[in-house]
């Protein structure tokens, strides 16, 4: 299984690397990054792979949440699925 | 990878534009728990009750948290229990009771369905529990009740009609300390649908299974968003092509929740019903998109147009999107739910006699329309009355869900709080129907019945 998160704000330094060490502390496994400024707002997006994850999939969606908003910035975790379905015929 | 645009496009809509999925609802037939004897047949409704959806919320707020999809309310929909009165016969508000206790141990927000269909004529248990409306809603908190009074295979049942008046009076004035509240959580319906998972309305219908799930759809806010981005000189045909793919993405949206519901509960899917449905958050409004479309005030002529073109362009984008379309699928217009409506009420742009209008074009009827609380129960019927004839001559479902507000005056409001929202009473011709009410008997079904 893989989420999509996705990461929203004002930009600054090392964003990329404190999420992706949050990441690697949950064993959350990026498989691609995209990352873009848009309107002066940073946003990144990562495929993560969840099934190796060590605490369960809630917790971790709530705790990269909660980890958003110590950066000031807006973290979302959602299931691939939701865009596939949502965007494609 | 994914499109990043479709990412950003599906996180602001959940973000900003209050996209949601509105209910997911369990349908649950209770003909199995039907018993001579009164005690025992409430007995066996709350064991299954309790059975089949000991796990709706929880597996509802599983998939919110996957999906980042909020899931607003989890509902149960029963058959209607006018049938179990017919057998066990006895006080009906026992039943309204055991489905109180039930929803309160499963944890769901509503359970639809202390209803009966009369659009015939009564038979065994149906007045017993139309008069017990009144009593069963005001003595608890989660239960909503509907009556189907006419079709247009069968006609309008105006005996039906008038009690209903009386009903529908009496159910405000049981609860005129809650705001009327009781009134807020009753129907009536002409050609009622049997797989609707929206409240107040929703029942399980006999032809159903003996357990599915259906989900209902929101997201006026997306439709707005989408609509205010589009320039102003826009032909209707193209902002109806807006409408469509908003609407397929919602539904595709909706399709997914309830597959994955279905196959956790270990229950059928049932259906998808494309509805906006609104909410009282700015934003999530039908008036806004209908204003979008270029009113100044929903409720302005041209409204009845838009909202046509808009229902219309719901189903068309929502249908290719979903495996099984059903229950009531359209734009709803409930007044109090509605910030946009609400506004137009207050302005005295929108009347009851153009919200009438709209209904005949759009997917149910008048809908949460706060009216004083001096009505007569005839002008409630007469109300009623037309509604249902809209209904039945349009082949369409049509539904009338007042709130008398005792004891307010035109201008007052009326605060229900979440969902329910609030409204304004609003200013009605009170002129009477008495002598008409009063004949009773039945409306023939129309000529547009006899299609064999």
């Amino acid at each position: 299984m893989r989420a999509v998160l996705t990461v929203v704000g004002k930009d600054g330094v090392g964003i990329l690397a404190k999420v992706s060490t949050k990441c690697a502390n949950y064993n959350a496994n990026i498989v691609d990054v995209n990352q873009t400024i848009m309107q002066d707002m940073f946003c990144m997006i990562m495929l993560v792979e969840i099934d190796q994850l060590h605490i369960a999939y809630t917790e971790f969606v709530d705790a990269m949440e909660q980890y958003g908003s110590t950066l000031g910035m807006k973290i979302h975790v959602m299931h691939e699925d939701i865009f596939q379905a949502m965007h494609t015929i | 990878m994914l499109n990043v645009n479709h990412i950003l496009e599906t996180i602001k809509m959940i973000d900003e534009e209050d996209l949601d999925v509105r209910t997911i609802t369990m349908g649950i037939s209770l003909l199995d728990c039907c018993d001579a004897d009164i005690d025992v047949s409430c007995e066996k409704v709350y064991k299954k009750i309790t059975t089949k959806a000991k796990d709706l919320v929880k597996v509802g707020e599983q998939i919110e948290k996957e999906y980042g999809i909020p899931i607003i309310n989890k509902r149960i929909s029963v058959t209607p229990i006018s049938m179990l009165v017919a057998v066990s016969g006895g006080d009906p508000v026992k039943y309204a009771l055991t489905l109180e206790k039930a929803a309160q141990t499963v944890g769901v927000n509503f359970i639809g369905g202390y209803s009966a269909l009369v659009q015939k004529g009564f038979s065994a248990g149906d007045k017993e529990l139309i008069a017990s409306i009144p009593r069963a809603l005001s003595e608890t908190e989660h239960i909503c009740a509907s009556v189907n009074v006419g079709s247009t295979k069968a006609g309008i049942n105006m005996d039906a009609v008038q009690m209903m008046g009386n009903v529908i009076k009496e159910s405000a004035e049981l609860t005129k300390d809650r705001n009327c509240i009781g009134a807020a959580k009753l129907v009536v319906f002409c050609n009622a649908v049997e797989d609707n998972p929206f409240m107040a309305g929703a029942f399980h219908g006999v032809g159903e299974p003996d357990v599915e799930l259906h989900v209902g759809v929101s997201g006026p806010g997306v439709v707005r968003a989408a609509l205010a981005k589009a320039p102003k000189d826009l032909p209707m045909h193209e902002i109806a092509d807006l409408i469509k793919r908003t609407a397929f993405k919602i539904t595709r949206m909706g399709q997914l929740v309830g597959s994955i519901a279905s196959e956790r509960l270990g229950v059928p899917f049932g259906i998808v019903d494309l509805s906006l449905a609104p909410t009282p958050a700015v934003g999530d409004s039908v008036a806004y998109i209908l204003e979008e479309m270029g009113l100044e005030v929903c409720g302005a002529y041209g409204t009845t147009a838009c909202l046509a073109m808009l229902n219309d362009a719901v189903k068309k984008g929502g249908v290719m999107a979903s495996s099984s379309v059903g229950g009531l699928s359209g734009a709803f217009i409930p007044v109090s739910e509605d910030a946009g409506m609400i506004a137009a009420t207050r302005a005295g742009v929108l009347t009851l006699e153009k919200l009438e209008a709209m209904t005949a074009v759009c997917s149910v009827g008048l809908d949460m329309i706060v009216i004083p609380g001096e009505t007569s129960a005839e002008v409630i019927s007469g109300i009623i009355a037309d509604e249902a004839a809209i209904g039945m001559v349009n082949s369409k479902t049509t539904a009338v869900r007042l709130i008398p507000a005792i004891g307010y005056q035109v201008g007052d409001e009326l605060e229900f709080g979440g969902l329910l929202g609030s409204g304004p009473v609003m200013n009605i011709n009170q002129t009477s129907c008495e002598v008409m009410i009063r004949r009773g008997g039945k409306i023939p079904a129309p000529l547009q019945s006899l299609k064999n």
